[in-house]
């Protein structure tokens, strides 16, 4: 049983010994607070200039020279150019140089030469790309909600504002400000809303049965990690249950810090990518212009419109409004509003019936001429509703009423009606795709008189179309005969019939309705009111306090109602047909205090982090052992946003300058980028730390510029060959005696194949993309309901790994295997890996095969060139260097065999080349398809080097 | 343990004809005495960047424990420990009655009402084995093995929704991005096979569990600690399988050609991660043989296939606790089935017909196979479900809510006190009120049983000593034999 692992085992006991040390002893070791050096401010420290070399290229040569000479070590020489070159390429922008580009840079004899591709690398658009990868990481993005139902979740647009944030080099200060609390600002613009998706990329609970309020704190939980690894750099959540064991953060602290962020709507908003802002600002503009010419053509539009609303101020009936309870025991939550509205929550059954009972019906209600149904917005619900579906829309199949004279009374009077109207109901349509039940049977929606139809399949739908949809919508539904209510006793049942949602209720698939009100009225000649509630609102205002948006608001109503202007009315229906669809995205939505649903919270400790246990009030504050709050602040958002950002901070700087450091050179300056507290490790360069982030602030945040500081330093540029005995002194490169030399990132071993095979769509932005992967993953019982996967076909299967659609749990595969953290909490440093399933990936896997025959294409696409030169040019593609003799022999070997097997029959050429049982369709010129499989398999090869993976 | 010792010998031996090790030691100038150091670092705060020497080498946990693996049969869903384990008479006496107030006093409920009835058991117990273990009429073949259960009817955990209390019994912790229990146990104890996975996880039920790939995830320890899926067919794991066109003997040549290239680097740069690299390709070029190998249950008798119930070629849950004992035999320390299936709001009766018909042949059967290959001492099997459900009736007359204050499950061999049943609920199975164990409790005793102290058995991870157990958790010595 001896082998040669068998002393590794041997020494394992100590190993282990290490490893599991024990708790308490952690405590022994505390240090005082106060000294710890996170907790001071960085201050600029002196360059160690005294010891110049010809070495030093900028003040960070110093720094790590100083180290160098103090442990009696050397730098490395600078690597060779393709290899720099290579590493620039893939630390900046995650791509490996082409061809094109290898030889530009090594035809570059200038002195500027490298300085130049620096420059270029940080204007490309990819650089974002790069880089938003890692902040998405600490931001714990994923394109799904997580737990069991996993649902899909619209958040891309806050993924590409993180890429156009850093491509833009919006500095760092800004960067956190406008995440945390971009809606804040003065004057915030739609971009600066999205940012606030931040917080909102937190996993949600809808399975059914939950308490959503539960799940609200588990989300703001994960939210205070969030700050306290991404921004902070401490740990802070350990103060959710206790006071921190090591770090001066006591559990007070802890609420008071989160009490800013406790008081917001779990928003949602419908942005416009860029191409289509400029199409909005377009239409807009155009209906503004057709508005004021209106008025410009009526002089005495103004008396013509106060006699109008002189008109219809009082047109309304009486309405009381019920208060009902939900009854039954399945299904939705619902939230009770002080207004007497409903909001549905949580879990959204996509076929079903909602149960309401009204008792305590007041006696002004006499006879029931009319009910009313209003379907209110909220910035809790999708696009701010009123409905529940993805766009915020909702179809009402049926509205039913029932009559018991008493809670006990099983006998129940049916109420029949006779009529409906609603002040929007869509044109008959059939339900869209993702509502599909799967019965085959025609649906539909349309009408408001659908609901009262007593058909399955119609429904009252309220889709005015993008830019118009997300609006507060009424019906009236008049019995037949008016419901005398006869007794006190008497309870109505009303039922809400959802039954227009797809087959899957563990998916996005629900058209149920959001925020609702019920109300009643003794007329029995109502109709659903075609003036919203907010233009009635401002009939309340005096006329000559009202601001030219509220004019403007009234003048809109009103001119639907004048004949002459019709033609115009027409002209802008039509303007609203070309308006774009946008894409909904999460935000956050201060609540401001006034009406339901607006009230501010109060925040309570928690004893031991339990929501159900709350304790005492606490107000917003800031822990003290950190810099303090600006005397006069307000505990809003924006507040804390700015404080974390205060030049003040000990942490924030250098937190964000140490995750960069770690990115170039596989650890940080403080190997734990998530802990700056007093259980970190002694950063390796304390000084170059503080000058880093100094630099930073002092250079107004800008992030660019500290990315050309590092990669032009001579001590990244050095080579990162490595001998045993320096290998032996400092494995993990902490003193920097050499480059960096490790494994790229997952998403970057992806793009690497598809950027070297030419296969690399490189378009930025938009949706999520989904590459093949294996359907079985999607679907029971690997998932735990079935998920849509629509593999791609065309260009969008070979983009960026950025954008690959993340389900939270059914990570994509490929991307897993390569350590890609899964999104489900905050993540500043990977976990770097080296196994067998990685191997089996970069093998076999579909894409990286297309790859392997693209780059054989690619190879065998040079006119009378030899296998030497193919190879050459192939190996070149992959790593960004020429082979050296011995390793084209070994490619060569390998193209020869795989012709041999090829030749001899053991392999189908067709198959080998194509992936399919056909031959292929698109030989280069004068090659044969036996050529093309060896090469698929050289190329192969070629993909699943060490080197081919790794930045070097 | 003949079968298990030839794996076992079969594993060292590949390793010692790993020409890429003995070339990488020879040759490359990069000594034991370093790899042993980066093994060290793995379980220091370094252990997130590098991985030189193989994490999962297999090691001797602290203390000497009676078990070295685990099966865990994670019934997703949640099963009424009423209908199966925990006989409540007064439950059936009392059917139809709302239950006495002071129980349900600060009782948060998934979806039923306050006001629901008692609801009674739907299957006849009787007392099986020598132990005489009650048990109920719907799990016969598990009556068969009564005497070798160790049933826990006084189970307790903190969550009622599934995706966190599966994330809870799987992690100890209801927040996601904690390392799962197998994930703790290959990070203490390696792996004992050279060409598996160390932690082999199989999904067989009506849906995936609500918690996804995190319950089987690695959290903050090093991913190469995350549980592998496993599916039946022709490719078990992954991208196992070469690319069309590619045959045997052209995969091992472009493997000598990566391998020649890589080694041809490595004497260049001298970073030992390429050698790493290179046995990553030798260890996945093997798995393409053992995998396949591993699930071509044909090759089992056809009195194993019987007893288990199992089809080869089929997907089900008894071909995962078959494939469960290959797997073992073969070294690989941590097997996870995930049968979701359970979540028995109505249809009970007929639900759980169903479901145990599909597992109980084969969970006992796994426990027989085990004892008859020796394998059962030192073997944990765990069979049980995230929460119980309610004494208390939901949807009309058959169906039960989640329920978090009392359940029931089994575990067995190990080192496990056979024949018992551990713990009482009350009269209700409605609150454990007899030894009480708690899911930290459970974790506490099965990393006992694996030799750790589940307090010592830590990971530092933002400044703090993680441990699965969280800072809970007792052993419980009245489980123990």
């Amino acid at each position: 049983m001896k082998s040669s692992f068998r002393p590794i085992s041997l020494l394992l006991p100590t190993v282990l010994a290490v490893g599991f040390a024990i708790v308490g002893a952690r405590a022994e070791v505390r240090k005082d607070a106060t000294n710890h050096w996170a907790f001071h401010p960085p201050v600029r420290p002196v360059v160690p200039t005294h010891s110049s070399s010809s070495w030093d290229r900028n003040g960070i040569d110093y720094f790590v020279r100083a180290k160098l000479e103090k442990e009696v070590l050397t730098p490395s020489t600078e690597a060779d150019r393709s290899t720099l070159l290579r590493r620039l390429y893939l630390d900046l922008i995650g791509l490996p140089p082409t061809p094109a580009e290898i030889d530009a840079y090594l035809n570059d004899a200038s002195p500027g030469a490298y300085e130049a591709v620096v420059d270029h690398l940080l204007d490309s658009p990819h650089f974002g790309e790069r880089w938003g990868r890692l902040w998405l990481d600490a931001a714990r993005y994923a394109d799904s909600d997580g737990f069991e139902k996993d649902k899909p979740r619209f958040v891309w647009a806050y993924r590409d504002w993180v890429v156009n944030a850093l491509n833009r080099d919006l500095p760092y200060d800004q960067f956190v400000i406008e995440q945390l609390a971009g809606d804040l600002l003065p004057d915030a613009t739609e971009q600066q809303r999205v940012a606030t998706g931040f917080l909102r990329n937190s996993m949600l609970n809808e399975e059914g049965g939950v308490d959503p309020e539960q799940f609200r704190m588990e989300s703001m939980f994960d939210r205070m990690d969030c700050l306290g690894k991404s921004v902070l750099g401490l740990t802070i959540q350990c103060a959710q249950c206790h006071n921190h064991k090591f770090d001066p953060i006591t559990q007070e602290e802890y609420y008071r810090l989160f009490a800013f962020l406790n008081n917001d709507h779990e928003g949602s908003m419908v942005a416009y990518p860029p191409n289509e802002q400029m199409k909005v600002a377009n239409l807009r503009r155009q209906m503004q212009d057709l508005e004021e010419d209106l008025r410009h053509r009526t002089p005495d539009w103004r008396t013509r419109m106060n006699a109008w609303e002189d008109s219809v101020r009082t047109n309304q009936p009486e309405w009381v409004v019920l208060h009902a309870e939900h009854e039954g025991e399945n299904g939705e939550r619902f939230y009770q509003y002080s207004d007497g509205s409903i909001r549905a929550s949580s879990y959204a059954p996509t076929l079903w019936t909602a149960h309401f009972v009204v008792t305590n019906l007041p006696a002004s209600v006499g006879a029931i001429g009319a009910f009313r149904l209003e379907q209110l917005t909220d910035p809790n619900l999708p696009c701010n509703g009123p409905g529940r579906s993805v766009k915020g829309m909702s179809a009402l199949t049926e509205f039913r009423v029932e009559l018991r004279a008493s809670p006990e009374d099983k006998e129940a009077q049916k109420v029949k009606f006779a009529s409906a109207t609603a002040d929007f109901s869509n044109p008959e349509k059939e339900l869209e795709p993702e509502f599909d039940d799967r019965s085959g049977k025609k649906r539909t929606y349309g009408p408001v008189a659908f609901a009262i139809d007593g058909k399955e399949e119609t429904a009252w739908g309220i889709d005015a179309g993008p830019g118009r949809r997300n609006q507060p919508r009424k019906a009236v539904f008049i019995p037949e005969h008016p419901l005398e209510l006869g007794k006190p006793t008497a309870v109505l049942h009303v039922y809400l019939e959802q039954s227009h949602g797809g087959w899957n209720s563990d998916d996005n698939q629900n058209h149920n309705l959001g925020r609702f009100r019920l109300s009643v009225t003794q007329a029995t000649n109502a109709v659903a009111d075609p003036i919203p509630a907010s233009v009635r609102e401002i009939f309340n205002i005096a006329r000559e306090e009202r601001s030219p948006a509220q004019v403007a608001a009234v003048f809109r109503q009103w001119r639907t109602t004048v004949p002459e202007f019709a033609s115009v009315n027409a002209e802008i229906e039509n303007l609203w047909r070309d308006w774009p669809e946008g894409t909904p995205t999460s935000t956050l939505i201060s609540r401001h205090g006034m009406g339901p649903g607006e009230e501010l919270r109060e925040t309570r400790l928690l004893k031991r982090g339990d929501w159900l246990k709350p304790a005492d009030v606490v107000q917003p504050g800031v822990p003290a052992a950190l810099h303090s709050l600006p005397a006069g602040s307000d505990s809003s958002r924006l507040t804390l946003a700015r404080w974390l950002v205060d030049k003040r901070s000990p942490t924030t700087a250098r937190v964000c300058v140490n995750r960069l450091w770690q990115a170039y050179f596989g650890t940080g300056l403080v190997e734990t980028a998530e802990d700056f507290g007093l259980q970190s490790p002694e950063p390796s360069h304390p000084e170059l730390l503080d000058w880093l982030a100094c630099e930073l602030m002092d250079n107004h945040w800008q992030l660019k510029r500290l990315h050309r500081l590092v990669v032009t330093s001579a001590t990244y540029r050095q080579s990162s060959k490595v001998t045993p005995e320096l290998y032996e002194r400092d494995k993990y490169n902490r003193l920097l005696a050499r480059g960096p030399r490790f494994r790229v990132d997952a998403e970057v071993v992806r793009d690497i194949a598809l950027s070297a095979s030419g296969l690399l769509n490189p378009v930025l932005g938009g949706r999520g993309v989904y590459p093949p992967a294996p359907e079985f993953l999607f679907q029971p019982p690997t998932s735990y309901g079935p998920k849509t996967w629509k593999e791609e076909v065309g260009a969008e299967r070979y983009r960026r790994s950025l954008y690959v659609f993340k389900f939270r749990s059914v990570p994509y595969p490929v991307l897993a295997n390569f350590d890609a953290p899964n999104g489900d909490f905050s993540c500043v440093r990977r976990n770097r890996s080296n196994t067998p399933l990685q191997a089996l990936t970069s093998l076999n896997e579909g894409v990286f095969n297309e790859c392997a025959r693209a780059l054989a294409g690619m190879a065998l696409s040079q006119p009378a060139a030899s296998d030497e030169e193919r190879i050459s040019s192939a190996f070149r593609r992959v790593l960004g260097r020429w082979p050296t003799p011995e390793e084209r022999v070994d490619l060569l070997t390998l193209l020869t065999r795989a012709h041999q097997r090829i030749a001899d029959g053991w392999i189908s050429a067709g198959e080998l080349a194509t992936g399919k049982s056909e031959l292929p369709r698109h030989l280069p010129p004068g090659t044969t398809p036996a050529q093309l499989a060896a090469y698929t398999a050289v190329s192969r090869a070629l993909l699943n080097l060490d080197e081919t993976i790794t930045k070097e | 343990m003949p079968n298990r010792i030839s794996h076992l010998e079969h594993a060292r031996e590949a390793l010692r004809q790993n020409i890429t090790r003995r070339w990488f030691f020879k040759e490359c100038g990069v000594g034991l005495g370093t790899i042993a150091l980066h093994s060290l670092l793995q379980n220091s705060v370094t252990a997130a960047t590098s991985s030189v020497a193989n994490p999962l080498e297999p090691r001797p946990a602290p203390f000497s424990g009676k078990a070295k693996r685990v099966i865990y049969l994670f019934m997703a869903g949640a099963p009424s420990h009423l209908e199966l384990f925990d006989y409540k008479p007064q439950l059936a006496k009392f059917n139809g009655t709302v239950p006495p107030a002071e129980l349900l006093k600060g009782y948060r409920a998934a979806f039923i009402n306050p006001n629901a009835t008692l609801l009674g058991p739907k299957f006849k117990f009787a007392r099986h084995g020598q132990s005489g273990l009650e048990l109920s009429e719907v799990i016969p073949h598990l009556a068969g093995v009564a005497d070798d259960l160790t049933v826990i009817r006084s189970m307790a955990t903190d969550a009622f929704n599934h995706a966190p209390a599966q994330i809870f019994m799987n992690t100890g912790s209801q927040q996601f991005g904690r390392p799962s229990f197998g994930s703790w146990v290959t990070y203490g104890l390696g792996s004992e096979s050279m060409d598996l996975p160390a932690y082999v996880v199989f999904s067989t039920g009506g849906k995936g569990p609500s918690g996804g790939a995190s319950n089987w995830g690695s959290g903050f320890l090093p991913t190469v600690h995350n549980g592998v899926l496993f599916r039946n067919g022709p490719e078990p794991v992954l991208y196992l399988n070469n690319p069309a066109g590619m045959d045997a003997v052209l995969q091992r040549d472009t493997l000598d050609t990566v391998r020649s290239l890589n080694q041809r680097h490595l004497g260049i740069v001298g970073d030992p991660e390429i050698s790493t690299r290179i046995a990553s390709y030798e260890m996945a070029y093997r798995m393409q043989t053992s995998a396949p190998d591993l699930m071509d249950l044909s090759r089992e008798s056809r009195e194993t296939l019987e007893l288990y119930g199992a089809e080869p070629g089929k997907t089900s849950f008894a071909n995962a606790c078959l494939l469960a004992r290959r797997l073992v035999e073969r070294g690989t320390r941590f097997v996870q089935i995930f049968h979701e299936s359970w979540d028995h709001h109505g249809g009970l009766t007929g639900g759980l017909k169903a479901e145990c018909g599909k597992t109980d042949r084969a969970s006992a059967a796994l426990i027989k196979d085990l004892k008859q290959r020796g394998l059962l001492d030192d073997t944990i099997v765990i069979w049980g479900g995230e929460f119980g459900r309610t004494p208390m009736v939901q949807g009309g007359d058959d169906g039960r809510d989640h329920h978090p204050n009392a359940f029931s499950m089994w575990v067995a061999g190990g080192g496990f006190k056979p024949g018992i049943a551990f713990g009482e609920s009350d009269d209700f199975g409605f609150n454990a009120v007899k030894d009480r164990v708690h899911v930290h409790d459970l974790h506490a005793t099965l990393l006992h049983q694996l030799g750790f102290n589940h307090e010592k058995l830590t990971y530092r991870f933002q400044g703090r000593d993680f441990r699965l157990t969280d800072v809970f958790g007792e052993v419980v010595p009245g489980l123990l034999a």
